[in-house]
């Protein structure tokens, strides 16, 4: 094959996508500013997104806290810092951790979901039904998605950071016999307001991101069920790299 | 009350649609025929403005559709009922809220008003007792009724038929149709069904209009069309494999009758 000539249709195809997804985006806004909001919709979209990711967000959370605590633990010692092991857990958490792991969960689930719903729906007729029924579905499905991903993520990020630090709590002070007073005084020393409120920036980012990419790619499936489960697929993936690479963008603006 | 003018339509390097012509007359069933693949769905599409043509004038109502703004366009729909050929109910819903979708949405009336609404509308359909249930405890049949229910509720002026008795059993078939006649006679709408199937279409067609390479071949009463000279026509209306409609993807209709 002809290595340049694939290389610029692929370009041209991801072009394209992302031009086509800003469309989606600048729709979705639009309908947002117009009146009414859908509060049915979207307190259902919160609910399926937030409340039934909890769960698998606090495990998570906590054993990642608690690896962490673990290994820097046992690390830190060979040179006797171990008093940092509470400032280690505090700041991963809050900066990376927290809103990184829990966006990567969501896009596992609520993403799939997403995508796999509307997907059904496009392949079923069931959004020409609602065009047909004088119904933007803009309006009607993806704005109440979309709002709930911005709020959800940061929220279950939160709850991630505290669980995560409580995770790393159990293992340096229960597991390593640390003093209980000095891993709350190590954690509030080196932690910044800023470290919690840039954390939670990433996360409403990421839950914009996973939901419209996911809206998108089952609202524009086509093509039976294979094209829901392509297009289920194309939303973890996409929804994945596009947290882990705007992650790193976000980091260096955020926290230079 | 529809007036369709050289109409086209591509989708890549397909041209489904290669200059319709068509005029539906107020009050009048107007039955598309065509094969499979021939464009129907395309061409009713684009009568709802689901779809927009790439050339050509659609007028609705004495409104160019294909010239209107988005929020102009969702006005007009609100004069159409579309019964999709899955039916395409919104499986997240109650089956009454199906019907009422159109009510609750613009709050012209209360909750209760809209189930009682509902309840109404699918007895017209010949459905009692299933307002609360979920739609994927219906069958196929009841699914289409449950359509033409939520099609008829917001008393559109235009119903359009997407292939309304294709994956039904013969009985549930003619039910449907005489279904369909039944609205025309009690709401006096006008109608455009597409449809394969012209048992169905006899029924209910005051006059039938054939779909072929993207044009219409031929209007006509029913009795007209059954007394076609056109060989397309005469063809696809008795069901043979063989005569001049090529069939896509097969070359040579001797390839299938040895």
């Amino acid at each position: 094959m002809r290595p340049v000539e694939s290389l610029g249709r692929y370009i041209i195809a991801f072009t394209e996508e992302l031009g086509s997804v800003l469309l989606l985006l600048s729709s979705t806004v639009k309908q947002i500013i117009v009146p009414p909001l859908e509060m049915k919709n979207i307190l259902r979209q919160m609910v399926e997104v937030g409340i039934k990711s909890l769960p698998v967000v606090l495990i998570t959370a906590i054993f990642t806290g608690m690896v962490l605590a673990l290994q820097s633990y046992t690390g830190f010692k060979r040179f006797g810092a171990q008093s940092m092991v509470a400032s280690v857990v505090a700041l991963s958490m809050t900066r990376e951790l927290g809103p990184v792991l829990t966006g990567l969960i969501v896009a596992g689930r609520a993403g799939a979901a997403m995508a796999a719903e509307l997907g059904t729906m496009r392949v079923t007729e069931q959004i020409d039904a609602l065009e047909t029924l004088a119904t933007n579905p803009v309006k009607y499905l993806i704005v109440p998605r979309f709002l709930s991903g911005l709020i959800m993520l940061p929220a279950l990020a939160i709850v991630s950071d505290i669980i995560g630090i409580i995770g790393g709590y159990a293992i340096t002070v229960g597991l390593f016999g640390t003093s209980s007073t000095s891993y709350w005084k190590r954690t509030w020393d080196f932690l910044n307001i800023e470290d919690i409120y840039y954390g939670l920036i990433k996360a409403c980012f990421f839950g914009g991101c996973i939901a419209l990419i996911s809206c998108y790619k089952g609202f524009y499936s086509e093509g039976g069920a294979q094209g829901v489960g392509k297009a289920t697929t194309g939303a973890v993936v996409l929804s994945s790299m596009a947290i882990l690479i705007s992650d790193y963008f976000l980091s260096v603006w955020l926290f230079k | 009350m529809i007036k369709i003018t050289d109409l086209h339509k591509s989708f890549g390097t397909k041209h489904v649609l290669r200059g319709v012509n068509l005029s539906v007359e107020k009050g009048e069933s107007m039955v598309i025929i065509g094969g499979s693949g021939s464009g129907k769905s395309v061409l009713i599409k684009h009568i709802i403005g689901l779809l927009m043509p790439d050339k050509g004038t659609l007028i609705v109502d004495g409104k160019d559709i294909t010239q209107l703004e988005e929020k102009e366009l969702y006005e007009v729909r609100k004069k159409f009922g579309m019964l999709f050929q899955g039916a395409a109910l919104f499986d997240s819903l109650k089956v009454w809220e199906n019907v009422s979708f159109v009510l609750l949405r613009e709050k012209r009336m209360g909750t209760k008003e809209a189930k009682e609404l509902a309840v109404e509308k699918l007895k017209m359909v010949g459905l009692v007792n299933v307002e609360n249930l979920m739609p994927s405890e219906l069958s196929g049949g009841m699914k289409k009724r449950v359509g033409l229910a939520r099609a008829i509720a917001h008393e559109p002026e235009i119903l359009l038929y997407d292939e309304p008795t294709t994956g039904l059993d013969p009985i549930m078939a003619d039910a449907i149709n005489e279904l369909i006649v039944e609205m025309k006679s009690r709401l006096a709408v006008t109608s455009v069904t597409i449809t394969h199937d012209m048992h169905s279409a006899y029924k209910i067609a005051d006059r039938i209009a054939m779909l072929y390479l993207g044009q219409i071949i031929e209007t006509g009463t029913p009795d007209e069309i059954k007394n076609t000279k056109n060989p397309v026509v005469g063809q696809f209306i008795t069901g043979s494999a063989v005569g001049p409609i090529k069939l896509e993807g097969i070359d040579e209709i001797s390839v299938i009758r040895t």
